[in-house]
């Protein structure tokens, strides 16, 4: 008995100029600053390509439909959801981890890393690698953000650990700001 | 939570997609940003055969404002059009509804387009659309429409758009002078989708309510104002009128009774705030 081929269902041939659905594509991202090569099915998503691909454990993946955060790295600079975005619409562009952040600071954590540690900003972690790549593309922005302000792009991510109050206490710190009062002597 | 198999096109030029989507008919389905349709995807509730991208094509990437109307082109993200410095002045109904959509991350990379080629009746950019008398571009491999906003949209994800047509360009027309405008919305939680959402426009003559999240579409009422430029004296009951006729349902989130209560008192708190504010 033949196999049989799904596509031989469809009368529509396939376009010849598109990825093909069944084949492995050679994916090539700017990984934190270093050309990285992977493969990569049309379907595969940003978020599986970092992990299983280029074993980028870093970007965590939680609810892979946009909802929760921990997945968000830069693409070109900008903040956004790796599961949201294919692979292949990565391919010849610059993508940046939580990875990259100590390493373009010669190893050591940057200023928000250790403000998150100081404030107990994190507890399990899993949120906190997302958190720290929209932080990082949002405070270039809004250097000097209002509670509310921060509040507002927080929104874009779910934290079960801290309550946020950490994480607010830890960006007003690192940006020079008045730590929320009442909240300042124990975290 | 992976999307089942599609083949990925990338084209090169607008013609090219069109082509594709011709071709592709209904198996084909258009991505730009891929904020609304990337869950849908991976969740398997669409499951294309071919996945045309037209986020790289900045022959989309119009955002333009003359002869009395704004422009979107398909390419341009929430993101960007919030920065946009203008829009306050140009479209501040659109100003003011921009930051309930999504996420500062979503937001980044979801188009206003691709909200309304979506079509979710809670969604604020259709809504927007709808309140303000806007307009949405289609365009295929032969022709280009231009269909009225409280035209384009049938149905929980359903439009006046075929298959091989995309959304071109949304136009918005430029507030006028003397006018104003106000938004609100009630959600569970910041970001997400509406409970009930409500835009406002005022005019010298005229005040209208457009409200998203209780029917299966955005949908827009107004009412002539009284002499002397006040809130209609019966506004109570236009607006009890209006809540009933949206018929919206129980759901998870929220009761009919609920949504009603909500249309009735955010929708006077809007009209009240975009009467108030008229330049």
């Amino acid at each position: 008995m033949p196999v049989l081929n799904p596509r031989a269902l469809n009368p529509r041939a396939p376009n010849p100029r598109a990825l093909n659905a069944d084949t492995r594509h050679t994916v090539t991202i700017t990984l934190n600053g270093r050309p990285r090569s992977g493969q990569a099915h049309p379907r595969l998503l940003l978020s599986d390509f970092l992990r299983h691909e280029l074993g980028a454990h870093g970007t965590r993946v939680g609810c892979e439909h946009g909802v929760c955060g921990a997945c968000t790295v830069r693409l070109d600079g900008i903040a956004v959801r790796a599961c949201l975005t294919l692979a292949v619409q990565a391919d010849g562009r610059r993508v940046d981890t939580v990875e990259g952040l100590a390493e373009a600071n010669q190893g050591r954590m940057t200023a928000l890393q250790e403000a998150f540690r100081r404030h107990h900003a994190l507890q399990c972690g899993f949120c906190t690698a997302g958190i720290l790549m929209s932080l990082s593309d949002w405070l270039e922005r809004t250097p000097n953000p209002t509670d509310e302000e921060l509040r507002d792009m927080l929104s874009g991510h779910l934290c079960r650990c801290t309550g946020y109050a950490g994480i607010v206490r830890a960006v007003m710190d690192v940006t020079g700001q008045a730590i929320p009062s009442g909240e300042s002597a124990h975290v | 939570m992976k999307p089942a198999p599609f083949d990925y096109l990338r084209p090169a030029t607008v013609a090219d997609a069109l082509a594709a989507l011709a071709a592709g008919g209904d198996d084909a389905r258009v991505i730009a940003g891929g904020q609304s349709l990337m869950p849908m995807l991976n969740m398997r509730l669409v499951q294309p055969r071919l996945l045309i991208d037209l986020g790289g094509l900045s022959e989309l990437g119009t955002l333009r404002a003359e002869d009395g109307w704004l422009t979107v082109g398909a390419a341009v993200t929430q993101a960007q059009a919030l920065a946009r410095p203008g829009l306050t002045d140009e479209v501040p109904l659109l100003a003011a509804a921009l930051p309930w959509v999504g996420h500062v991350q979503t937001r980044n990379r979801g188009t206003l387009c691709g909200s309304v080629a979506h079509a979710d009746p809670s969604a604020e950019v259709p809504l927007c659309l709808v309140a303000t008398g806007g307009e949405v571009v289609l365009r295929n491999a032969g022709r280009r429409r231009t269909v009225a906003a409280a035209d384009f949209f049938l149905g929980p994800l359903t439009t006046a758009r075929a298959a091989d047509e995309i959304v071109e360009s949304l136009r918005f027309p430029l507030a006028a002078p003397g006018s104003g405008h106000a938004f609100r919305e009630m959600s569970m939680r910041h970001g997400d989708f509406a409970i009930v959402a409500c835009a406002a426009t005022a005019t010298a003559e005229r005040i209208g309510l457009a409200v998203g999240g209780v029917a299966d579409r955005p949908t827009a009422r107004s009412w002539p104002l009284a002499p002397g430029g006040a809130l209609p004296p019966d506004l109570d009951a236009h607006l009890n009128a209006f809540a009933w006729e949206l018929g919206g349902d129980d759901d998870q989130h929220a009761s009919a009774r609920y949504r009603r209560e909500l249309v009735r008192r955010i929708g006077r708190t809007v009209l009240e705030e975009a009467l108030s504010c008229r330049s």
